[in-house]
């Protein structure tokens, strides 16, 4: 970096740079990427909440570290919280007491460490939400898929452990249910929950091995899997929306520096003071309530953190099962909802990619993003997903619903565990049915433009709707359409009477790429496209006239006035000069 | 009539599409054919100072509010509390320190992102995208590398050096398996399954009241009274045990019913007088229950809503759980107080893999 600079600071810069330069060719770098250009819509700043509450919660996590004490030895409180005064206590639960009641700061701190997790836990639902329903996930940004689905799970497991640490009755009750749940895995499920507890539920051991896995652990595979996240959409680029100018090879929007820059650093800071000032205001988490931990008490309408609820609602909703084969229990009233539906969905989650494009064929590189309505298949699946995602979520607060609306729980959680088979394919059946409606809309747009409402009385007596054609934003927002052709039906046996040995495999594809593509409504040509917003241009000119007339007159005629009656000059033109 | 078609962007003053001639030499270029309406801070360089004013007093103000967070943390007691509408009373240090540092920081943020809005280049420009895919020479080298490392090596000769590499490769992860063994570190003999199958429970042992830890008369427990029971002792145990296993095995629950509503029990007499003693633990995933509606005799858990009708041998009518809560069989002993006759005759709490063969 040959400096220019003038400034004393900026000379002391460039001396940096050249020195690190000369030993780490780092200047070819920052010579390739400050001016790196990163395309701009607001749903690309779902990732970048993610990220931010991510940096929030490492450093409030840090802070919180220096206070706690993960220890699950009993101790008598004597701090200054008088409700718990003399109470038997583990010191988990006393120093988190302390951080909230001595520490200068510290209910700051911790508030806004549970915000901003419950923040970066539902900023990657929605970010992977994005990514979904845009085809993001679509080659060659498989693998980054990957790591995001990779980085949910572990988002989940970084909430539950710290969740767990203040030792309370209601994170206490949580465990008491991990515990229950591990006890249901067949064959070493038993084995399983004494070796994470240290024996039996709830011993002493399990705070301390939670904080490892919570401090250390956890954050450390996340951290290293965001910088992969991070890198791989450095080296492949950010994916744009379709607009004008944006092509599947070119990138649009600002470079690096300065106005990313700005922007991204900017929201950081944003981000930051938001999550601050709720932690201020906003009390979560109020554990001197729930009071310590006690295997035999638990408090009424006990809810875990959002992100835990629809694995609460799965294991509220599921039917009774139980079964012992051959001499052995399997509850699969417990194994079920925790352990193979989550394990159902996020197997689905990361095979998704896969799987779409074994069953489309498409193996085109995708750097501009589809609209939803145009992958009207994939869009009912994410709906019919988060139906059933949703249902759980609401069983997980049954209780609370049903005594709100002062209504029976049995019924209610009868109704729920019906809609929860009904729901999601009633709501895929809706979605595509919406997304085909938008389809014929915008095909409709192509070839005639907008109905603009105004109808117009020709010189010749003929009434049209003026059309408008559309403008140039929308026109390349909506014509970036690309129809994806069904794979052709395989035959059984080729020319000569081999049998295909494929027959199966190609057939399932050609029924799968069917169900994904054969509803398409297809997007007109260029040609046709062209020649429909002609036509479109030619109307809306035809209403030209009008508004010179309109402005000469100064007596305003409303939209579709009649210009021509007995009388007056044969066409709009001639009226206009006549008056001029 | 606003004709808004790429082609014909012809309004003079509202389009620019050269200014950033300074990123053009570096390789990119603005979207052609996009019309870009300038903003009021380009034109007018009032407007601009204004918006130079505004970032500036953002930036200020942040410094404020961080002078702000020091006199709040200095000042204010911790103790100290302050009513503010909708919240109620909250800790006044808390709030304090919260909206000083909150806004310092968004502060920040703020101004960043006016600056770049009103101030820097709001034009968009192109760059290329680059193959992902490797060039044919780059491809071609590295299977030649491939190639030459195999050979070199002689993986693919020395047929017993791969076999027996792979397989020590195989077996070295195995150690740090087996250490995790000892998470649990057992006596001889302990085995999961015969601690989860006993509680401290024995024939003859005093029921306190958890809380008092007082034995239990049963004239103590009126008709459709519930009292949360504990074994006597345990807290000695608890002590020694320096843990809460124990608790967590014994709680139970005793209830009273007139003794002709109850309809079926898990043993013979194992009531006193309408008293009965049933395990506090879920035997869906072990949350203790405590909702009991006394007219019902039904026992609701609060975690998953698994209801069981204790006059019914406390069998499950609704809910996740699978089996009936255990029953533990009580009477009183000769100085009139409510002891179990016996532990429980299965596992309490949720199920498990071996509990069928207890």
């Amino acid at each position: 970096m040959s400096t220019t600079a003038n400034h004393p600071v900026e000379q002391v810069g460039g001396v940096t740079a050249k020195y690190v330069d000369e030993r780490l060719g780092s200047n070819k770098f920052l010579g390739r990427n400050l001016g790196k250009v990163f395309p701009d819509h607001w749903s690309f700043m779902l990732g970048e909440i993610a990220l931010y509450s991510f940096v929030v919660v490492l450093l409030t996590g840090t802070y919180l570290t220096l206070f706690y004490d993960p220890s699950m030895v009993e101790v008598v409180y004597n701090g200054s919280y008088v409700p718990l005064k003399g109470i038997e206590m583990s010191k988990a639960y006393a120093s988190t007491l302390d951080i909230s009641f001595e520490v200068r700061g510290g209910l700051l701190i911790r508030q806004m460490h549970h915000w901003s997790a419950l923040i970066f836990v539902a900023a990657i639902a929605v970010h992977m939400f994005r990514v979904f329903f845009t085809g993001a996930f679509r080659k060659p940004r498989e693998f980054n898929w990957l790591v995001g689905v990779g980085l949910t799970a572990l988002a989940l497991g970084a909430g539950f452990t710290g969740y767990s640490l203040p030792d309370d009755l209601l994170s206490g009750t949580g465990l008491q249910i991990i515990r229950g749940i591990l006890q249901s895995i067949p064959l070493v499920g038993t084995w399983a929950a004494f070796l994470v507890f240290g024996g039996e539920f709830p011993g002493t051991d399990v705070i301390p091995r939670l904080y490892a896995a919570h401090i250390l652990l956890i954050p450390g595979i996340i951290l290293a899997l965001i910088t992969v996240h991070l890198m791989m959409v450095w080296t492949q680029k950010h994916t744009q929306f379709p607009g004008p100018g944006r092509t599947n090879s070119n990138v649009v929007g600002y470079p690096l520096l300065p106005v990313y820059m700005a922007k991204a650093g900017g929201f950081f800071f944003i981000v930051f003071g938001i999550i601050a000032l709720i932690g201020g205001l906003v009390t979560v988490n109020p554990i001197w309530i729930f009071g310590p931990y006690m295997p035999d008490q638990v408090s009424a309408g006990t809810q875990p953190d959002w992100y835990i609820g629809w694995l609460d609602g799965a294991l509220r909703l599921m039917p009774n099962w139980e079964s012992v084969i051959a001499g052995f229990t399997i509850s699969w009233n417990v194994l079920i909802p925790s352990v193979v539906i989550p394990g159902i969905l996020f197997t689905g989650l990361a095979l998704y990619p896969f799987l779409e494009a074994w069953a489309t064929g498409d193996k085109r590189e995708h750097n501009l993003l589809e609209r939803p309505r145009n992958a009207p298949v994939r869009t009912g699946i994410g709906v019919s997903a988060i139906t059933f995602y949703g249902i759980l979520w609401i069983g997980g607060g049954n209780d609370v619903i049903a005594t709100m609306l002062n209504m029976s729980f049995n019924a209610l959680s009868w109704t729920l565990r019906i809609t929860l088979i009904i729901g999601p394919p009633i709501a895929f059946l809706i979605t595509k049915r919406i997304c085909l409606g938008l389809q014929r809309k915008d095909r409709e747009k192509l070839l005639h433009g907008y109905e603009s409402g105004r109808v117009l009385r020709l010189p010749h007596g003929e009434f049209i709707e003026v059309h408008q054609p559309l403008n140039y934003k929308e026109l390349a927002v909506i014509s970036s359409k690309e129809d994806t052709l069904v794979l052709p039906a395989p035959a059984k046996t080729d020319a000569d009477g081999v049998r295909n040995p494929n027959y199966r495999v190609d057939q399932l594809r050609h029924k799968l790429s069917s169900f994904f593509f054969r509803d398409n409504i297809e997007r007109p040509t260029d040609a046709e496209i062209e020649a429909g917003q002609a036509h479109a241009a030619h109307s809306a000119a035809l209403e030209a006239p009008l508004y010179e007339y309109e402005q000469l007159d100064q007596d305003p005629v409303g939209h579709g006035g009649v210009l021509h009656h007995p009388g007056m000059p044969a066409t709009n033109q001639e009226q206009v000069d006549q008056r001029q | 009539m606003t004709d808004i078609t790429p082609s014909s962007n012809n309004h003079d003053e509202s389009v620019d599409n050269g200014h950033a001639d300074a990123p053009a030499k570096l390789g990119y270029s603005p979207v052609a054919q996009i019309p870009h309406q300038l903003r009021v801070t380009d034109t007018d360089p009032k407007a601009a100072r204004r918006a130079e004013r505004q970032v500036a007093a953002m930036f200020a103000l942040s410094m404020v509010f961080i002078m702000a967070f020091l006199v709040a943390y200095i000042m204010i007691d911790k103790a100290a509390v302050v009513y503010i509408p909708v919240l109620g009373v909250v800790g006044a240090s808390n709030v304090a320190l919260g909206l000083t540092l909150g806004s310092a920081v968004f502060l920040i943020g703020t101004g960043a992102i006016q600056w770049a809005k009103k101030l820097m280049p709001d034009v968009e420009v192109v760059q290329e995208r680059h193959d992902l895919v490797s060039e044919k020479d780059d491809d071609n080298l590295a299977v030649a590398n491939y190639e030459r490392g195999k050979d070199e090596s002689g993986f693919a000769r020395y047929k017993i050096i791969r076999r027996t590499l792979l397989g020590a490769l195989a077996l070295f992860p195995i150690p740090f398996v087996v250490v995790l063994r000892d998470l649990w570190v057992t006596e001889p003999g302990e085995n999961p399954t015969e601690i989860l199958s006993t509680t401290m429970w024995t024939g003859g042992l005093r029921i306190v009241s958890d809380g008092t830890y007082l034995p239990v008369r049963p004239e103590d427990l009126p008709v459709g009274g519930l009292i949360s029971g504990l074994p006597e002792g345990l807290l000695e145990v608890q002590k020694a045990d320096h843990n809460l296993n124990a608790r967590g095995k014994a709680a139970i629950i005793l209830v009273r019913m007139d003794p002709e509503q109850i309809r079926s029990q898990q043993g013979e007499g194992w009531d006193y007088n309408g008293i009965l003693a049933f395990s506090k633990i879920c035997t869906h995933v072990g949350c203790p229950i405590a909702l009991y509606e006394q007219r019902t005799h039904h026992l609701l858990c609060p975690c998953h809503q698994s209801t069981f009708d204790l006059a019914d041998s406390g069998a499950v009518i609704f809910g996740p759980a699978a089996r009936n809560m255990p029953q533990l069989p009580i009477s009183v002993d000769e100085e009139g107080y409510l002891v179990a006759t016996a532990d429980f005759a299965e596992p309490v709490g949720p199920s498990f893999w071996e509990r069928s063969r207890t």
